[in-house]
């Protein structure tokens, strides 16, 4: 069991949605304490019920501790974990936030990538972690998720992907956002080849990562409460100069106006995956035969 | 020698070339075509038909506008969602057409409003970066001024990308990333030097073909003309190519970052 996600501090605003650790009885258990309802509740506790709250808040995961959760036990291999960034332009201090999010993750980077299964059904996924750096994408990051989407093509695979993000990896300038049209390419192709793409978007899931693959998935499943956007509400109530009506960009508004398929509970996930995953199976019945469409086009959208 | 922050500000210099006046300039025979056919029509993004010698060509440009109240009109050149789907609309007529695309992009970058939101700012951009990777008719783009991040990479997902001498193009603003990683929006100075965004810059990582030199930058005309020039002869090669290998080459042009 991995309880490194709970005791950790909130490194920024976007975090603060997340973990809120108290270590305050010596004798006692850790608790955690809920930012929606305020209970605290022992960690192991939290754990039994996958670090969900009573009150139905989803405290948020490690990739680890999702792949723990979703994938069959001991299917998971990972792919490429030796790949690690580099501070490309000499930007000040990233190397030193680099070497203290390895640290404090044990992580190289922040997404991890592998194949497993879900009830027996293969595929290919990618868990990214806001526990290094906002999952925020860097080349490799964008890197990872490319190979990994070339390699579901063509191993003629799924992916089944957890996004997070809380801003772009400044750090790495221009390089960062043109992994955005990098990713989308990557997307594109196993798309044009038929295959399924489910991405669970997961608090907090913003920026570059929203306005590429995360919004690029055949379905778009998100997390209860889950912050979702492509502005942060900061930078949107400095522009706006208005504060922010409540619910404003969680999983429950983008519902209302049509940006997800649906909200799952992190208990039903692994389930409505494994479904989801057997109807879109090609050895499955029924299936139309050569319907002289290839996966991935669109007609008559609004040319 | 100019810094990279004087750079941001000739990239926002008020009497400089807008997204429109390139159209206007270059290009004969423009017809503006308007809306998304789904929600509104941007003002922020125009885009239209228009020759370039004998060729037909679709061209988009995201405009900040003239004086005062067309700069309000049209948002200081900061799209909204149905701008980027404005956009992708006359991008798929083009594909249909088997016409090429020239977009010129100038955004400090995708609106941050409560209203693009919930139209979804995120997916809009994402949708163009996804069918762009994608769409069989050559696009070639210029940043001519901002190129700010998502907001300019929805119009630049291209076979060329071309960006003039003192244009910029960053995954964020000096500001912003100022304020975000020293808390201190008046180190964007700082800032600007870091993120390395000049025309030089982009052209030493390989995300620029042609950084377009600006030596009389005061007189347009010189300048409308040059490009006018490179775009015919780059618009006849990219034309020639067959679709198969033109897609392969956009699919590895951006894979190589
Ligand atoms: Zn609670």
């Amino acid at each position: 069991m991995n309880l490194m996600g709970l005791f950790k501090s909130p490194q920024n605003e976007l975090e603060k949605g997340g973990k809120q650790p108290t270590a305050q009885e010596e004798t006692h258990e850790v608790t955690a304490v809920c930012p929606k309802c305020g209970t605290q509740t022992p960690v192991s506790e939290l754990w039994e019920n996958r670090n969900v709250c009573r009150c139905g808040h989803h405290f948020r995961l490690t990739a680890r501790e999702r792949i723990t959760f979703f994938a069959d036990e001991d299917s998971f291999t990972e792919l490429w974990p030796e790949l690690t960034s580099h501070d490309v332009l000499g930007f000040p201090g990233y190397e030193q936030k680099l070497k203290s999010a390895r640290l404090s993750t044990r992580e190289k980077e922040a997404v991890v990538c592998g194949t497993c299964s879900v009830e027996g059904q293969r595929c290919a996924t990618f868990v990214m972690d806001p526990h290094f750096m906002m999952a925020s994408m860097g080349t490799v990051v964008g890197e990872k998720i490319t190979r990994l989407f070339e390699f579901a093509t063509e191993q003629r695979l799924p992916v089944v992907a957890f996004t997070a993000a809380g801003g772009a990896r400044m750090q790495e300038g221009i390089l960062s956002l043109m992994q955005m049209a990098k990713t989308s390419g990557a997307v594109r192709r196993h798309s044009d080849a038929g295959l399924l793409y489910i991405a669970v978007l997961t608090d907090p899931t913003t920026g570059g990562v929203t306005a590429s693959f995360a919004m690029e998935g055949d379905i778009l499943m998100a997390e209860p409460g889950a912050m979702i956007g492509f502005a942060g509400a900061r930078v949107i109530e400095q522009t706006i100069r208005k504060r922010l009506p409540e619910g404003f960009q969680r999983a429950e508004f983008l519902l209302e106006h049509g940006f997800l398929d649906l909200i799952t509970p992190r208990h039903d996930q692994r389930d409505v995956i494994a479904q989801l995953l057997a109807m879109h199976d090609s050895k499955q019945q029924g299936v139309c035969v050569d319907s002289g469409v290839k996966g991935g086009e669109r007609f008559g959208d609004g040319v | 020698m100019a810094t990279a922050y004087d750079k941001v500000q000739l990239a926002r210099g008020k009497n400089r070339a807008t997204g429109l006046s390139f159209i206007e300039n270059i290009f004969t025979d423009f017809i503006e075509l308007h809306g998304d056919r789904r929600f509104a029509d941007d003002p922020a993004i125009v885009g239209g038909v228009a020759k370039l010698g004998g060729r037909t060509v679709t061209v988009i440009a995201v405009e900040k506008g003239g004086d005062t109240k067309d700069k309000v009109r049209r948002n200081f050149g900061s799209p909204n969602p149905e701008g980027y789907r404005k956009a992708l609309r006359l991008m798929r007529q083009a594909e249909k057409f088997h016409r090429p695309i020239v977009c010129f992009v100038d955004t400090a970058g995708a609106f941050c409003g409560i209203g693009a939101e919930e139209r979804g700012q995120g997916q809009a951009i994402a949708e163009n970066l996804y069918e762009m990777m994608a769409l069989k008719t050559p696009i070639l783009s210029v940043l001519v001024g901002e190129g700010g991040s998502g907001g300019a990479l929805a119009l630049a997902v291209a076979d060329r990308v071309w960006m003039l001498e003192n244009a910029v193009y960053s995954v964020v603003t000096p500001e912003g990333c100022a304020s975000i990683l020293w808390k201190d929006a008046k180190r964007a100075k700082d800032a600007a030097e870091c993120l390395r965004l000049t025309a030089a810059d982009m052209e030493a990582f390989g995300v620029v073909e042609r950084v377009i030199s600006e030596a009389g930058r005061n007189d347009k005309q010189d300048l409308f003309e040059r490009v006018a020039e490179m775009l015919a002869i780059e618009l006849d090669r990219l034309c020639d190519i067959e679709t198969e290998t033109l897609l392969k080459r956009r699919y590895d042009r951006f894979r190589a970052f």
